[in-house]
Formats: C-alpha cells, sequence, structure tokens
C-alpha cells in the first residue's frame, strides 16, 4: 500500500505537480471561503474567465504570464463595478456579460497564436498540471505565502467587512480598500489556480471545499481550515487517481472534491439530508 | 370623508401621546444639548431625488425617533448623516465638526433584513466585531475587549446562547446581539435602522431600557422607526419625515393634527377613498 503512494513520487514531475496541487488546494479553499458566504461565486467564475486574454497577451509580448493574467482579472473586475455604478444593470447581468465576452476574446487570441507559440488552447481551459517547472512551483509558494499571510493579517477587518459592509463602514474601516483588497487576492489565487486546475474548473476549487466545510461547522475560521483539509485531500486524491487511471489531473481533483461535498450534504450532522432532525435556520425558533 | 378616518387612525395614539408622562427622563434634559448639526442635506438616487434640504439638529442625552410613512426616507436620512450613501448637498457636523471624520464616536445597526443571517459566525464572533475598531490593524482582541463582550452579552439576556450560530436565532435575539454589538463599541452616537420590527415583546423591553439608559449617559441615540405605534411614547424627540422635513422637535411638538396629515397625506387619502 505505502509502496504504490511513494512509486509515483520517484518521477520530478510528479513531486512538483502534487506540491502545486496541495499549494491550491490549500489556497483556493481558504480564499473562496469570502466568495461564498459573500454570496460572489458567479465573480470567481467572472474573474478566472477573464483571465484568459491576458494570459494570450502575455504569451505575444513575451511578458510573465502571471502577470497578464492579473492585470485582466483586476480590469474585469474594474469593468464589472463601472457597468454596475454607472448604469441601471445588476451585478450578475454585468459579470455576465463582462466574463463571457472576455473569454470569448481569450479563446480568440489564444486560438490565432497557438500554433506559432506552440502552446495548447486545452491547457489554459483545464490546466496542464504534470508539466509544471520548478520555477512555477516557486511562483506558486511565493504566491500563497502572500494570500494567507494577508489573510491571517485582516481577518478580522475582512470577517466584520464580509458579514456587515455597512455596519463596518460606520465603524470607519476603510471598506474600499478592504473590497478592493479582497479581490486582489481572488485574482492571485485564481492565477496560481491555473496551472493545476484552469480557468473553468477553478470555481470548484474556491467554492466546493468552503461550501462542504459550511455544512459541516459553523465559523468562518473553521470553515476556511476545514476547507482548506478538504481541498488538500481532494488535491492529493486527484493527483494519485489521474496517476493510477490515466485520467486527467484537473478533472480529477474536482471530481474528488465534488464527491466530498456531496457526502457532507448527506450526512453533515447539522445540515444532512438524512441525518438532520433540527429545523432549517432561524425559523421557529422562540425568542 | 378624508379628515374622518384621519382622526381615526391617529386617535389611538393620540391618547397615548397626551397621557403618558415623560417620568424620569426629565432630569437629563438640563445637559442635553444639539450634538449633530445637519443642514440643507440631500439625496439623490440616480435621477430620484430621496432626500431634499433637511435641516435639524439632534440632541445628545435624548432618544430621538425618525419616523414618516414607507419610502419616506427614513433609512437613507441616517444612512446620509452617516456617509453610507452618498450625499448630493449638504453637511453634518458633530460637535462642530464633520461627523464622517469622528466614525469612531459611531455605532451603526442596519437592518436586520440587510444581513445574511446564514453567515458561518457565532453570537460571540459577531458581538465581537464591535471591537475591531477599537482594537487597531493587525492586532488581536485584548481581554478587556474579552470582558467588554461578555458583559454586553450579559446585558441583552445572550450570555448563554454566546455559542449558538447566529442562523439559530429568532429575530428578537438577533436583534439582541446587534444591540450587544453596539454597546460593545462604546460610542457616543448611537444609530439603530429599524430595531423593533420583527421582534418579540422581550426583546421590545430590553432595547427601550438600554436606550434610556444610555440617553441618560448623555449619550446621542438616532432611531428609524416603521410605524407611529404604542411605542412612539417612548421617544423624546421624533424628526417627521416624508422626502422633505416635515416636523422636528420634542414628541409633542411635533405629533400634531396638521404634521401627520402632511406627513402620511397619501396614506390618508387612501384609507378614505
Amino acid at each position: 500500500m505505502l509502496n504504490t503512494l511513494i512509486e509515483p513520487l520517484q518521477y520530478g514531475f510528479m513531486q512538483r505537480s502534487l506540491i502545486i496541487a496541495i499549494l491550491v488546494g490549500l489556497l483556493c479553499a481558504v480564499v473562496g471561503s469570502y466568495l461564498m458566504v459573500q454570496r460572489l461565486a458567479l465573480l470567481g467564475d467572472a474573474i478566472s474567465h477573464s483571465v484568459l486574454p491576458g494570459l494570450a497577451i502575455a504569451f505575444m509580448i513575451g511578458a510573465n504570464i502571471f502577470a497578464g493574467a492579473f492585470i485582466a482579472g483586476i480590469l474585469s473586475t474594474m469593468a464589472i463595478a463601472f457597468i454596475k455604478t454607472r448604469s441601471p444593470i445588476k451585478e450578475d447581468a454585468a459579470m455576465g456579460i463582462v466574463f463571457s465576452a472576455s473569454f470569448a476574446l481569450g479563446v480568440t487570441l489564444i486560438t490565432v497564436i497557438q500554433k506559432s507559440n506552440k502552446i495548447d488552447l486545452n491547457h489554459f481551459l483545464f490546466g496542464n498540471i504534470l508539466s509544471v517547472t520548478i520555477d512555477e512551483v516557486r511562483d506558486t509558494s511565493i504566491i500563497a505565502t502572500i494570500v494567507l499571510i494577508v489573510v491571517v493579517a485582516l481577518y478580522k477587518e475582512l470577517l466584520f467587512y464580509t458579514f456587515d459592509p455597512l455596519g463596518a463602514q460606520a465603524a470607519g474601516l476603510p471598506v474600499n480598500r478592504l473590497n478592493f483588497g479582497l479581490m486582489l487576492l481572488i485574482a492571485l489565487t485564481i492565477v496560481a489556480s491555473m496551472k493545476a486546475v484552469g480557468v473553468i474548473l477553478v470555481l470548484s476549487l474556491l467554492i466546493t471545499p468552503g461550501a462542504t466545510a459550511y455544512l459541516l461547522v459553523k465559523r468562518l475560521h473553521e470553515v476556511m481550515v476545514l476547507g482548506a483539509v478538504i481541498g488538500v485531500i481532494s488535491s492529493i486524491s486527484g493527483m494519485y487517481l489521474s496517476y493510477f487511471y490515466n485520467l486527467p489531473s484537473g478533472p480529477a481533483i474536482v471530481l474528488v472534491v465534488s464527491g466530498l461535498f456531496i457526502l457532507a450534504l448527506l450526512f453533515s450532522p447539522r445540515h444532512g439530508i438524512f441525518t438532520s432532525h433540527q429545523m432549517k435556520s432561524g425559523e421557529n425558533v422562540k425568542g | 370623508m378624508q379628515n374622518i378616518s384621519f382622526y381615526e387612525k391617529f386617535s389611538p395614539l393620540r391618547r397615548q401621546v397626551e397621557e403618558t408622562p415623560t417620568q424620569a427622563r426629565k432630569s437629563t434634559d438640563m445637559n442635553s444639548t444639539a450634538a449633530i448639526n445637519i443642514s440643507h442635506l440631500g439625496v439623490h438616487y440616480r435621477t430620484q431625488e430621496a432626500l431634499q434640504d433637511v435641516n435639524c439638529i439632534i440632541k445628545s442625552g435624548k432618544l430621538t425617533g425618525i419616523f414618516g410613512p414607507n419610502g419616506a426616507g427614513k433609512s437613507t436620512l441616517m444612512k446620509a448623516i452617516l456617509g453610507l450613501v452618498p450625499i448630493s448637498s449638504g453637511q453634518v457636523l458633530y460637535k462642530n465638526q464633520p461627523l464622517m471624520q469622528q466614525l469612531d464616536q459611531v455605532a451603526y445597526v442596519p437592518q436586520r433584513s440587510q444581513i445574511d443571517w446564514n453567515y458561518p459566525a457565532t453570537v460571540w464572533d459577531v458581538v465581537m466585531m464591535g471591537r475591531v475598531r477599537k482594537t487597531g490593524w493587525l492586532r488581536s482582541f485584548s481581554t478587556v475587549s474579552h470582558q467588554v463582550v461578555k458583559e454586553a452579552l450579559e446585558r441583552v439576556g445572550m450570555k448563554e446562547l454566546q455559542n449558538r450560530p447566529i442562523g439559530e436565532l429568532s429575530g428578537g435575539q438577533q436583534q439582541r446581539v446587534f444591540l450587544a454589538r453596539a454597546l460593545t463599541q462604546q460610542a457616543e452616537i448611537f444609530c439603530f435602522d429599524e430595531p423593533f420590527l420583527g421582534i418579540d415583546q422581550k426583546t421590545q423591553t430590553i432595547i427601550f431600557e438600554i436606550f434610556h439608559e444610555l440617553a441618560a449617559e448623555n449619550k446621542t441615540l438616532l432611531v428609524v422607526n416603521h410605524d407611529l405605534g404604542q411605542s412612539t411614547a417612548h421617544f423624546d424627540d421624533l424628526i417627521l419625515l416624508n422626502c422633505e422635513l416635515i416636523a422636528t422637535g420634542s414628541r409633542q411638538e411635533v405629533l400634531t393634527e396638521e404634521n401627520l396629515h402632511r406627513a402620511y397625506n397619501g396614506k390618508v387619502m387612501y384609507f378614505a377613498a
């Protein structure tokens, strides 16, 4: 048993991709918890699709693809905010417009340049974790460290802001800066995860571990910690499944994390469909 | 016809206003002064004017209510005072300085319906949020903060539920959690948006007790209230609003037949028809 688990680790590519998978599973779960509690899952989707043209342009001009993707992600959140504040269009429609438009632009650009640059559109869409280089491992580690330090340092302010933005603003917290900081964290996390699962499936790693944990524990930091454990377990098992059964890595990871979510949905002690005897939150509780 | 139904609507209220004395709260009258000065305050939502040219003062040591019909801009006025919505004109001063620059003096409790009560947090977590600003960046909560939170929870009768997820509370309990959070902010100005909406009698009693205690400590209290009911008698001063200021001053001064008719005009017509 142990030998079977150790066997893949003799390959350098497997070591590197497992490190990336663990980092990404951890990072996405922590940052994605903020998206879930603010009901902004769609924003994660919007940012991840929007990074595609940034990647393509970075390739074309020979710039750092992390930087290109990051700038594109930030521009798209600003475009969404611009449409929302300057027109009667609601946020969800604005997100839908911006992310599909930039996705289309990204697919077009990559299709145009993929022959001359020897790149593959599929790798951007679904990830290509087995080809990560040692430099990419380094970059992802740096991003993960920065993001986690910021989350711990600003934990109490971000908790207040994401729970009650008006109350936080009235107490004098700089809510616009906190919100922008949160968007930066999300964009950084998505950029760091592209290689592992691609821009389409990254939403799963952002939302599903936190949602699974949310069914099991009741405080934000518990959701983040348990979500991170779930994310990491899913990443590792997905990688092994992918190795032994010759499955695509990104989808294998996503299928594991989704399977864990279904287990929690059915059997969570507090909210499980088969196991909870309690009434739903808030209703019929006497004061 | 119109006047008859108007009298019917407000006669129980009028009787109650005349019968209820201001009781012990009289003692605070001497040291209550104009704390907040609002001049020419206006708010636009896109093309629509939500509030126009509101001028009034809010005194410390008093319980001031913002009253008016639905859509009168009551919550908007409170948010505009605190700078939570962009204002199109005017200014708000606290002790002769812009209030916006003294938000550390303010404890604001939004409408309960604006909050996602399924947020993964316990009663303790939410009340602790009141200590975030006082604690400062990059620091963890002090033992003093823990003590303050404990006392606030005891004061509102929620100590034994401190580990409960907020989603498993009744409306009244949720409102008391918010009240406890406001207390831990140790503010000078307390602003509550519709705190009496959908709560039980016990909670209402606790809230008014605490409001009167805070007024006795010469704090400034501003409360948006949803309708003119029995509880109106608890307020010292009123701001009567219908997109513009109808009347402001002591409860007795404001609750005149003419003022109420002007504020609730449309509604009374509707009942009369």
